[in-house]
């Protein structure tokens, strides 16, 4: 299988204080790992290494065939997906249009908006601005991007957090989905217990030391 | 890349019309502070009208810079990721910005301009001149703003360092666009200040443009 992403040692730190210590994953193509650790732990540091949004402070990875430590990401962000712990949404904006954005961005058209809106059961909220959406309709709106764009490497925050019993299987049907394409995903959440059928490994992070 | 300049410029501009953050907030205090000069001088009218002028671009300057940097630091984190990672390149996300800044500018500078025009009387031929004038001034300040936000992104002390950073680098667009519509007013030949302003124009484009990657994974 071809590894979607490794990371060997890598370590963060801001100033002297270290976030993640030494840490190595790996994640082959069709493959979901989970990465379980209390609050504070790292886990949303670790991501942002992953995602290429952070650069750590020492350590090698690849991410989709791009090396950690080169600056040439541009090729590469378009096929990352992250759901952050805080939905990536402008507040004035409609859900429709926030979507639209990415879409007239990434080249998706009105009617592939209008399906990911529909899959996660917001087409009735569509035209809602985004400010008057609860937190849970929010991160929907933020599945329902990661559904339109479609990528190959899925990186997701805590993202039952803040889901009714209705919207979690959103996040397994989009995992499997990543998955089945031959991508390849990692969740980060306090909670081992929701990941315990989605993930084919799982790592507990604590004190920003990674382990099986 | 200019589809992508244009569709970040085009979303900001959509948040504030519908936010209306920007404008209505800096807006009352900009038109406040040209009110409050020529109460402060009297009436003394040929005063009042000498320096209006001046008391305009002083206020679009400060108030502007005001605007400018709201409109380029808005984005959140998560906002700012996920423009990233929709692979908008640093150098479209600059432009984007600076555009959408220079939007909401001539609109800022378009009412402030009613509004000196009735508080002072200056003696100004309103003229197209003008219009390019102010367009190069917008443009020039929506540039340094956006500049200055990319060079402290990341930074916690940020929006102190915003005025030490804007204002120096905008003052050759203070100094630029005061002394042509002074030459204008005076019928004496505004080439050589419209020549500098494009001039400076041109060096904080370039310098936008060529540090927006660097500055970016700077920030990384």
């Amino acid at each position: 299988m071809t590894p979607v992403l490794t990371l060997e040692k890598i370590e963060v730190r801001i100033g002297n204080v270290p976030l993640v210590s030494s840490a190595s994953c790996s994640v082959e193509s069709g493959q979901c790992l989970g990465i379980a650790g209390p609050n504070g732990s790292g886990k949303t540091t670790l991501l942002r290494v992953m995602a290429t949004l952070l650069k750590p402070s020492s350590g090698r990875g690849s991410i989709l065939g791009a090396a950690l430590e080169t600056a040439g990401f541009e090729l590469v962000r378009p096929r990352i997906g992250l759901s952050s712990h805080q939905p990536a949404l402008s507040d004035h904006l409609t859900l429709r249009e926030n979507l639209e954005f990415v879409a007239r961005i990434t080249g998706h058209g009105a009617r592939e908006v209008g399906e990911a809106l529909e899959t996660v059961g917001l087409a009735g909220a569509a035209d809602r601005l985004a400010i008057h959406c609860s937190h849970g309709m929010r991160k929907r709106a933020d599945l329902a991007r990661l559904f339109l764009t479609r990528p190959d490497l899925l990186l997701l925050d805590e993202p039952h957090a803040g889901l009714d019993s209705s919207a979690t299987p959103l996040v397994t049907v989009l995992v499997r989905h990543t998955t089945s394409k031959g991508g390849g995903a990692v969740i980060v959440s306090h909670d081992p217990t929701t990941m315990v059928d989605l993930a084919d490994e799982h790592m507990t992070l604590r004190t920003g030391i990674l382990s099986r | 890349m200019t589809t992508h300049a244009l569709e970040i410029a085009r979303h900001d501009l959509l948040v504030e019309r519908r936010a209306k953050e920007t404008l209505t907030v800096v807006v009352p205090f900009g038109l406040a502070a040209l009110i409050a000069l020529p109460m402060a001088i009297g009436i003394d009218l040929p005063l009042i009208s000498r320096i209006g002028p001046a008391a305009y671009w002083s206020t679009s300057l400060l108030f502007g810079m005001q605007i400018a940097w709201r409109n380029t630091v808005a984005d959140t984190g998560p906002n700012r990721d996920l423009i990233t990672l929709l692979g908008v390149s640093p150098v479209s996300r600059f432009w984007g910005r600076a555009i959408a800044s220079a939007v909401l500018l001539v609109a800022f500078m378009f009412l402030l301009g009613v509004a000196a025009i009735l508080l002072f009387s200056p003696q100004i031929p309103l003229t197209p001149w003008m219009l390019l004038i102010v367009l190069l001034f917008a443009t020039g300040l929506a540039i340094v703003a956006t500049l200055a936000a990319d060079i402290t992104s990341g930074l916690s002390g940020r929006s102190p360092l915003a005025s030490v950073l804007v204002v120096p680098l905008a003052l050759p667009l203070l100094v630029g666009a005061a002394q042509a519509v002074e030459s204008l007013s005076r019928g004496s030949g505004i080439l050589p200040w419209l020549l500098m302003l494009a001039a400076v124009e041109i060096v904080l484009a370039v310098a936008g443009t060529l540090a927006a990657k660097p500055l970016e994974e700077a920030a990384r």
